[in-house]
């Protein structure tokens, strides 16, 4: 009875802020009740079960200085509890924006350093052997995800350099620009067309709306090079005044798959194209998945092999 | 939730200050590690491509 009561009064104590559990020992209850200011850790007589009832006000006002648990005190607690929850989740949704916009690319970094020592490996090995990157080499020749090109753009710097990868699913693309599985390879007549992230995953189309017409986009093969202009008048600057009539800029809506098209924009599979073009695509406006942002540009001359071109075409070595 | 942690940090206030920190870290390494890549492909503005 004196323990039964004593474990009773430690459960009730309205200033335990810990779950007390029916297996709590004598020793427990003594730090509650000290913990909790009040000195009924061995009650003199045994209460009865109203007695109880009616002491507990009395009790609570012994323990001076300390907080009972009043209605009050609840409604504080429920608030700071809130309180707690609101900061964490927005601590949280904080963290989730430094991933996206800084941990990413540290992923997609390292991920296309291995991808350039892969490729630059294989395509050393054996440099006789034509690789699955050749134009006509056939589209399913390469997996999905692996790397088959390198993309640079001069006017992003000379250290732009990207490798390129088969397919345009978010496995792929968090790697780095993927090439849609359907579109031409590289230096093809058609479409070569490539999509990649405008902002995290190493931002590799961050800076596309920068591109003006006449710039150059590389591509490197394992044994040619392929140089691009994007399409427009160099000397106005408008990219909507190129003889092709294809814009080398423009905006339009996610569902705009003819951008991707062999021939930009033209939606009719019974023409066949006559020219190589090259179509890059992200999203717009940045970390905004409302638009896309497309980049047209054209083959300018045939491609050079990479033998007689050592460190370039014209287009990178200045030339 | 965080006094709760708080108190039953052990240590002292150096203990109670790099237990402190362990969680951080760990909580932190467990989000961006797992729980963020696992969310993100759910997330709409990752969308490049017309489809």
């Amino acid at each position: 009875m004196h323990g039964d009561g004593t474990r009773v009064a430690a459960r009730e104590s309205p200033d335990s802020d810990q779950p007390i559990t029916d297996q709590v020992s004598d020793a427990d209850e003594g730090q509650v009740a000290a913990r909790s200011g009040s000195r009924h850790g061995a009650p003199k007589a045994p209460r009865r079960r109203d007695a109880r009832r009616s002491g507990e006000g009395l009790r609570d006002g012994s323990a001076a200085g300390k907080k009972p648990r009043s209605r009050a005190d609840l409604v504080r607690t429920g608030v700071a509890g809130l309180g707690q929850t609101l900061i964490t989740f927005g601590l949280v949704v904080l963290l989730f924006v430094v991933y996206e916009l800084f941990v990413t690319d540290l992923f997609t970094n390292q991920r296309q350093e291995e991808l350039t020592q892969e490729l630059r490996e294989n395509w050393g090995d054996d440099p006789t052997v034509s690789g699955p990157d050749l134009p006509g080499g056939g589209l399913s020749s390469i997996p999905l995800g692996e790397g088959f090109a390198f993309i640079r753009i001069p006017a992003f710097g000379v250290d732009y350099v990207k490798v390129v990868i088969e397919g345009t699913d978010p496995d792929e693309l968090e790697q780095g620009p993927g090439h849609y599985v359907d579109s031409a390879m590289p230096g093809e007549l058609g479409n070569f067309s490539l999509a990649g992230h405008r902002v995290g995953k190493g931002s590799p189309f961050l800076d596309l709306d920068r591109l003006q017409p006449g710039d150059s986009v590389v591509i490197e093969t394992s044994d040619m090079w392929f140089t691009y202009v994007v399409l427009g008048d160099p000397t106005t600057g408008s990219f909507d005044a190129d003889p092709s009539g294809i814009p080398g800029l423009e905006i339009v809506s996610p569902q705009d798959v003819d951008v991707v098209f062999p021939i930009p924009g033209v939606d009719d599979s019974s023409v066949e194209p006559t020219a190589a073009y090259l179509t890059l695509t992200t999203c717009h406006p940045k970390f905004s998945a409302e638009q896309r942002l497309i980049i047209h540009a054209i083959l300018n001359g045939p491609g050079l092999p990479r033998a007689d071109y050592p460190d370039g075409p014209p287009a990178l070595t200045g030339g | 939730m965080y006094t709760w942690i708080w108190r039953v940090l052990p240590g002292g206030l150096p203990g109670k200050l790099v237990g402190s920190l362990v969680l951080i870290a760990g909580v932190s390494a467990l989000l961006l590690f797992i729980v963020f890549p696992w969310v993100e492909p759910m997330l709409p503005f990752n969308d490049i491509t017309v489809e």
